[in-house]
């Protein structure tokens, strides 16, 4: 089945750029407001989806050439991995740490290793949705065959 | 160039030593983790050197290490002193890693690491690396080393328990090495349940002895002994003890794994199954004897089990026809005299520093010295039976025979591990047996625990156990290398005796001679520090004066010995005469048998249960669950008394509360009764998007967010879904059936309603709001939602995420494999 939707694949191409955006508005802007790795993650995750929708999931990963299951085990390993830094300077399992430094442009920027460990987090949450629908869809388009 | 290349290995191992010493981990940690560590780089090294190098030759570094690291110890512990050291790992559970190496503990690391590298070298000979699958055997290997020589290091019970199941699960995978072979998985599935059983007592039984003493540590255990033995849990802390040590160990009636076991690849059999890990359970025994030993419950299951293991062993072993069958039997009736010793030795504990005191400790110097000659002659064996089953493709001695002049080596090797078995001089076998034979007839001596009449059992049971040792002893070396060479009977030509297996049996016959030769050398280093680590704190090193020599003069035991040879030979002479005897013992009545009887039921009536209740309808499943759940929290909250109606603090409900509320009810009845998919999923959404609103009318931001972004992937999931699933059907189910679902749903919701009433209005742990009033400081996040998710609960986080990741593969594998059953079924 190849959807054939003028309007959605149109609405999508900007959309998409709007979500991923927005996504990653979100990512950053956890610390202090709403927003963060779960949300940034799954927002991802859905800009992903509506791509897979609009326009065929094989066109998608041509382009796309990410193993998603790999993805989830790094963002999975990067967020352990950021537990062990704090042990290295001899404090706790996890402890994160935060500074302000100021960087070039940006100005004075709050540094935090919560940052490191979200970023692991939105990649296991990317990951798994979308090898989840992925590997739904592609079993359907196989049990139909 | 190689000693070059070797020499800067070791340069860098003392540099990262350093580093980690750094670390708070002390030198004996490192000892631990080296095997652990090394394991990790295996799979590399088999990358980068694959056909070209044997892994063998890099793992040998491994035990190497340890094995001199540990021979520096040995001075210092010869002079009573001990290592030890400690790394705080769960302080708050009092889980640290502390370690502790006295004589005992040291025995043991030698023997583990020095017997590893023989083992290893002969592995290098006895494993092609072109066949086998080396990086996976070389891992376990090393996973086996660390956890054993964690084992015997430990002061810490539940690290100790920890290494110890280690050992056994180390262990099935080495047997299951060559798992094509279905008895290699069945004996290795039968060495994992018995010793995982025995373990998991084990582990109650340590439970129950850390309540007692509210130590974790073994040597403040040995302090508070009084506390133990006065306790009225005294009689099932020791059983539990002693079936986990006796399932390790192999004694009757847990004994039926280690022919299973035999299974394993023979450098496995000769390491673990004969040299170390069935000796954790004596260990084990040895170690405990100061906290239990002195009562008679302790004695005479230790030495009673052990003395029957030793003739049951021993009389089974006769009638084996495979070699290493013969030489599992041998390993459990010699465990089992090793194992009667230490319970007749922990006697001293009853009389204490006396003349009788002095007399009784001495089994169990005799039982250490048994264990150290043990390891040797038949881990020589082994290796012996291992190059004949290699080179000739068979084990059974119904075909060899006449090895003699064609394997002249094997067969000297053979024949000075064998008649050590047997006791006989000039082997170091003889020395402990007459130690044994000694000890055996000084029970009676003791007028406690009814040893006056039943002690006459010890000495008779020893001598018979002794004459059949001395028959299979025979058998092992006359069967295979004397007589006729036959070699129609073997399948393929025979091999030339390859000279890299020969080097490690060859060290080690040279040790069992040596040891007979110079026993005080090695009695002053090795076994006297670990003798004195058993005993009573009372025996100090100076007043003990052991001096083991070969002739005593015409004593009890010396004639002991010769009754077992006149006896022994004139059995084995007529040896074809009396066999079919044995074999007339009905097969239906072995251990074996009643075992796998048993499985079997156990299995019939598991699955008899389990298809009883899942029955594949996802209506049962929920039944369950939500009965459960109504059961577990209403009971409970009638125990605790937690309901509690206070609504004077609830906030006012608004006219958006009652609308919300009202849209969800009508859509997820929608849901319940729509006849159509395509509405019951979107009126699913409803409900989603509705509660959505919820949290933005409670301002929770993130929460809102979230749940939105949800809603939609779920959404799709479900459309996805959708295509594959059949119409929905009318419940067709007979009105009985729906009435006991409306129950099980309306109490559920009843539950769910009394639940969030009463905890509102029902505290029972302290507040934890000074996390969130103070997150700013704390975590320097505006935001609290995100600082618990990050900081406050990582943990939490870090493990979700986890959980996310497996639960996505899963959703791949069953994906894939759905698609994969389908494929084969249209191919058929």
């Amino acid at each position: 089945m190849k959807p054939n939707d003028v309007i959605l694949r149109s609405v999508t191409k900007v959309a998409v750029v709007i979500i991923f955006t927005f996504s990653v508005y979100l990512f950053l802007n956890g610390h202090h407001h709403p927003g963060g790795g779960f949300i940034g993650g799954l927002s991802t995750a859905v800009a992903i989806v509506l791509l897979f929708l609009a326009f065929d999931i094989e066109i998608v990963l041509e382009n796309f050439q990410i193993d998603f299951k790999k993805l989830a085990a790094t963002g999975v390993l990067i967020a352990i991995g950021t537990g062990f830094m704090g042990m290295l300077s001899g404090d706790q399992f996890l402890t994160q740490y935060i500074h302000d430094k100021s960087l070039p442009i940006f100005g004075k920027t709050e540094l935090a290793t919560a940052l490191i460990f979200d970023t692991g987090v939105a990649l296991a949450v990317i990951g798994t949705a979308v090898s989840i629908i992925l590997s739904i869809s592609e079993g359907d388009s196989l049990w139909k065959r | 160039m190689n000693m070059i290349k070797n020499f800067g290995v070791i340069c860098g191992f003392r540099h990262l030593m350093k580093l980690l010493e750094g670390c708070g981990l002390n030198s004996l940690h490192i000892l631990i983790l080296i095997p652990f560590v090394f394991a990790i780089a295996i799979p590399f090294l088999h990358k980068l050197f694959h056909p070209k190098i044997h892994l063998g030759w890099f793992v040998l570094l491994i035990p190497l290490v340890i094995f001199l690291h540990l021979f520096r110890f040995i001075p210092l512990v010869a002079k009573g002193e001990h290592m030890e050291a400690s790394f705080a790992w769960l302080p708050s559970m009092e889980m640290n890693l502390d370690l502790y190496v006295d004589g005992l503990g040291l025995l043991f690391g030698l023997l583990i690491s020095g017997i590893g590298v023989l083992v290893i070298i002969y592995s290098i000979f006895y494993l092609s690396k072109l066949q086998e699958e080396l990086h996976k055997f070389y891992v376990y290997l090393m996973m086996f080393m660390g956890a054993m020589l964690g084992l015997v290091f430990s002061d810490n019970i539940f690290i100790l328990y920890g290494f110890w199941e280690l050992t056994s699960v180390s262990s099935f995978l080495l047997i299951a090495f060559w798992y094509e072979r279905k008895s290699s998985r069945d004996g290795a599935l039968k060495a994992l349940l018995i010793t995982v059983f025995g373990g998991l007592c084990m582990f109650v039984g340590m439970i129950m002895l850390t309540l007692i003493t509210d130590t974790y540590s073994i040597r403040e255990m040995i302090l508070h002994a009084e506390l133990v033995q006065g306790h009225k849990l005294l009689v099932p802390v020791i059983i539990c003890i002693l079936l986990g040590a006796f399932t390790k160990s192999a004694q009757f009636p847990f004994s039926i794994w280690l022919p299973g076991a035999m299974e394993a690849p023979t450098p496995v059999s000769a390491y673990l199954h004969s040299a170390t890990m069935v000796k954790a359970g004596i260990y084990l025994v040895a170690r405990f004897t100061p906290v239990f030993g002195g009562g008679s419950v302790w004695f005479w299951l230790v030495s009673g089990i052990g003395i029957i293991t030793l003739l049951y062993g021993s009389m089974t072993a006769v009638r084996q026809t495979d070699l290493k069958a013969l030489l599992a039997y041998s390993t459990i009736s010699q465990l089992g005299l090793i194992m009667s010793l230490l319970g007749i030795g922990s006697l001293a504990f009853y009389f204490g520093p006396s003349e009788y005191g002095g007399i009784y400790s001495m089994a169990i110097f005799a039982a250490i010295f048994h264990l150290f000659n043990h390891s040797m002659f038949k881990g020589s064996l082994f290796m012996v039976v291992g190059i004949i089953d290699h080179e000739t493709g068979t084990r059974d001695i119904r075909r060899l025979g006449g090895l003699m002049q064609l394997m002249p080596v094997s067969f000297t090797v053979a024949f000075i591990g064998s008649f050590s078995m047997a006791g006989l001089p000039p082997f170091n076998g003889f020395l402990s047996k007459e130690m044994f034979f000694k000890a055996a007839n000084d029970v009676r001596m003791a007028e406690i625990f009814h040893l006056d009449t039943l002690g006459v059992l010890f000495p008779i049971l020893a001598w018979m156990a002794s004459i059949f040792t001395f028959v299979y002893s025979m058998i092992l070396v006359f069967k295979t290398f004397s007589g006729k060479y036959r070699q129609e009977k073997l399948h393929r030509d025979l091999h030339v005796e390859p000279f890299g297996m020969l080097i490690p049996p060859v060290i080690l016959a040279f040790f069992v001679v040596a040891i007979f030769f110079f026993p005080n050398v090695f009695s002053k280093y090795l076994l006297k520090p670990a003798f004195v680590s058993i005993l009573p704190p009372q025996f100090t090193i100076d007043e003990m004066d052991i001096k083991i020599s070969a002739w005593h003069g015409w004593n009890n035991e010396l004639l002991m010995t010769i009754g077992v040879v006149i006896i022994g030979s004139f059995l084995f002479i007529t040896f074809k005469r009396w066999i079919p005897l044995f074999k007339r013992y009905p097969s239906w009545l072995t251990l074996n048998n009643l075992f796998e009887k048993t499985l079997k039921k156990v299995e019939s009536y598991s699955l008899t249960l389990t298809n009883r209740y899942m029955t594949g309808s996802i209506r049962h499943y929920f039944i369950y669950i939500f009965s459960f759940f109504v059961f577990a929290l209403v009971g409970s909250l009638l125990l605790l008394h937690g309901f509690q109606f206070d609504v004077s603090k609830d906030s006012t409900i608004s006219i958006y509360d009652v609308g919300l509320v009202l849209g969800v009810m009508i859509a997820a009845l929608t849901v319940l009764f729509t006849s159509n998919r395509i509405t019951a999923i979107v009126a699913l959404s409803i409900v989603g998007y509705l509660v959505t609103m919820f949290f933005v009318i409670f301002r929770a931001p993130d929460l809102a967010l979230t749940q939105m972004v949800v809603e939609t992937v779920t959404t799709v999931l479900f459309l996805l879904c959708f295509y594959s699933l059949p119409k929905l059907q009318k419940d067709t189910s007979r009105i009985k059936f729906k009435f006991t679902n409306l129950i099980v749903s309306i109490a559920t919701g009843v539950t769910i309603t009394i639940l969030s009433l009463s905890s509102n209005s029902h505290k029972l742990f302290e507040p934890i709001s000074y996390f969130f009033e103070n997150a700013y400081e704390l975590a320097g996040a505006k935001n609290i939602v995100n600082a618990i998710l990050v900081d406050f609960r990582g943990f939490d986080t870090m493990l979700e995420i986890s959980v996310l990741c497996i639960a996505g593969l899963g959703v791949y594998t069953l994906a894939r494999f759905r698609m994969k059953g389908r494929d084969e079924n249209e191919a058929k």
